[in-house]
């Protein structure tokens, strides 16, 4: 098939998921009422118990859902092009738990009360000293080990500071909601939290889909790329930002969500050609189609226990990840 | 003066104690009185509080003087805190230790492995437990004339609120965390002394559990009860309180705060919690 064409229909598929994930998670919550009338409640403008439970609770859970799961997915796709590691994922090499930590910071000390964008800018600051940490460390090349090692260095002092910061609160709640901060969840969440995060994360996307030609040259290798007049600068300017932007207004607002980044680039891969500028749009989509999957599902299995969103994530894709790991280990033998 | 009936109640609850430790039902010995108690559950905390004699008490746990859960914090203040460690309540040299009887289970197997008598009080779980605490109090500290005069007090006024008419209301609490009081809480117990119905328990709840915000506008209770906007610093589980869909909800009905303190323990105080609901169901809209 013409490769422009089964390109063209990958993504519309994915964007007819992604709306059907969408209305499923319009029609599923705790309080049951039909498909038809959650419809016609959604479009009127009446002040109803139904229309009320619509407009505020389930339409920025699912908007919140999509955007979150595009961020997840798209940069994933672009950190594992860029860094040319497989398993790069802002979950794995410390972007979402830096960023927990920056929003842990923001939100507990009363600041974001006092100014609310201090929330996703304290966010987004610290996910991008996590990325260039994690850079500094890893050295140049890159390599395979060093970037996991560095990450998880990065990633678990991150998530230690976090629980410091929460145990140190006088407010006795904070304490128990490292698991919010940990595992995620879209649980209660308003308009207020997604026009708080979404300027922030739609710039991320913007530098991020601006990646695709630059990646397109760096699978070639460095040099190559340079020889053909990339510049290898400002795509590393627009992958580390864009990623810190977008992951870190995502993690403020719905904490971070492990794998997702990792396991749709992973999928979706086979049917891009392996082309990396093909696969963020798509990896994106997927990213999107997965959360609100996920958030469906946590509302089915256990409405009442408020199930948090990593986890079903991790039960997708922990299992993903292993299999990975022995596949490169037997490349690396 | 003592009255008739109060000298007549007063002798048989004193008899009651003596009948009960000959038969070994009460731990305590029955005839010297425990002059250095400590206690370590927040509603054992202040029921002693209120019905031991000066200096006979000598610590509560920390909890007590915190005003978002306790209702006597102020008075707490002149007792040292415990934070309910075997090894710190040991050190105090306790002749009776008050406990709560689901919470600090190993801190008090351990101290009754060391000799320590131990007093465990279940939570009260409807009013009628509240009277009989305070009489168990009373005896367990050799103090029932002022437990009695506290204990009758409570009934008359309880009885008092139960001979009005029901108001026809329905009323939910919400906690932080998106919790509520279903049924077979000491909160259903208030709610229902107040004369409405409780919106949690007939949308089949029971306990302390969760209701999510969807379920509580579709339940549509005539007043929502807030509780626990009491600490100063923010954290999530308070964020439900600011969420859009519960302001515009209240907006069009009665809304009123409870603070915990007055429905975490049976107390004097918990009657205090079914007036303000009895108000606001029967005066205007509430704050």
């Amino acid at each position: 098939m013409n490769p422009r064409l089964s390109h063209r229909l990958l993504i519309t598929g994915l964007v007819l998921l992604v709306m059907l994930t969408f209305l499923l998670s319009l029609f599923s919550g705790p309080a049951s009422f039909g498909v038809w009338e959650s419809l016609r409640a959604l479009m009127s403008d009446d002040a109803g118990s139904i229309a009320l439970i619509m407009h505020e609770i389930r339409l920025p859970r699912a908007l919140l859902g999509l955007m979150v799961g595009f961020t997840l997915g798209l940069s994933g796709a672009v950190l594992q092009g860029y860094l040319r590691n497989p398993l790069a994922e802002p979950g794995l090499i410390g972007v979402s738990a830096s960023a927990s930590l920056g929003a842990v910071l923001a939100l507990y000390t009363g600041l974001s009360v006092l100014f609310p964008l201090a929330l996703p800018l304290a966010a987004l600051a610290a996910a991008v000293v996590s990325v260039l940490v994690v850079q500094f460390l890893a050295g140049a090349s890159g390599s395979f080990v060093t970037i996991i090692l560095a990450g998880v260095a990065v990633s678990t002092f991150a998530t230690a500071m976090t629980s410091l910061v929460l145990n140190l609160s006088p407010n006795p709640y904070a304490a128990l909601e490292i698991m919010f901060w940990m595992l995620g969840s879209l649980e209660d969440r308003s308009f207020e939290h997604v026009l708080l995060a979404a300027p922030a994360m739609i710039l991320g996307w913007v530098m991020l889909l601006g990646v695709g030609r630059g990646l397109d040259a760096l699978a070639l290798g460095r040099d190559t790329a340079a020889s053909m007049g990339v510049n290898l600068r400002q795509v590393q300017f627009l992958a580390i930002f864009g990623t810190a932007a977008s992951v870190g207004a995502a993690t403020s607002v719905t904490g971070s969500i492990g794998f997702v980044g990792l396991v749709v680039p992973h999928l979706l891969r086979p049917l891009t050609r392996s082309l990396p500028s093909r696969l963020l749009l798509a990896s994106g989509l997927g990213g999107a189609a997965l959360i609100l999957a996920a958030d469906v599902l946590v509302r089915l299995v256990a409405p009442e226990r408020g199930l948090k969103l990593g986890v079903v994530t991790a039960v997708i894709g922990a299992p993903f990840f292993l299999a990975l790991v022995w596949r490169s280990r037997r490349q690396m033998i | 003066m003592m009255c008739m009936p109060h000298l007549l109640r007063s002798l048989k609850s004193g008899r009651f104690v003596l009948v009960a430790a000959v038969l070994g039902l009460v731990s305590t010995p029955a005839f010297s009185q425990p002059r250095r108690v400590v206690s370590l559950n927040v509603c054992t905390d202040q029921l002693a509080m209120l019905v031991a004699e000066p200096g006979q008490l000598l610590s509560v746990s920390h909890l007590a003087a915190d005003p978002a859960v306790s209702a006597l914090a102020e008075a707490a203040r002149a007792y040292r805190l415990n934070y309910g460690s075997a090894e710190e309540v040991f050190m105090m040299k306790p002749d009776l230790v008050l406990a709560g009887s689901y919470t600090t289970r190993s801190t008090v197997n351990l101290l009754r492995g060391l000799g320590v008598t131990v007093e465990e009080f279940p939570p009260a779980s409807s009013l009628d437990d509240i009277p009989r605490d305070i009489r168990r109090m009373g005896q367990v500290l050799q103090r029932e004339t002022q437990a009695e005069a506290l204990a009758g007090k409570f009934e008359a006024e309880l009885a008092a609120l139960e001979a009005l008419p029901p108001t026809g209301m329905s009323a939910a609490f919400y906690y932080a965390n998106s919790y509520t009081a279903g049924g077979g809480t000491l909160v259903d117990a208030i709610v229902a002394a107040a004369g409405m119905t409780n919106a949690a328990q007939w949308i089949g709840l029971s306990g302390t559990a969760y209701l999510p915000l969807e379920s509580l506008i579709l339940a549509g209770p005539d007043v929502v009860v807030l509780g626990d906007h009491a600490y100063e610093k923010p954290a999530l589980a308070q964020a439900n309180f600011a969420h859009p869909a519960l302001a515009d909800f209240i907006n069009s009905r009665r809304s009123v705060s409870v603070p915990p303190r007055m429905t975490i323990c049976g107390g004097p105080v918990t009657l205090e919690a079914a007036r303000i609901l009895r108000a606001v169901a029967e005066g205007d809209k509430g704050t």
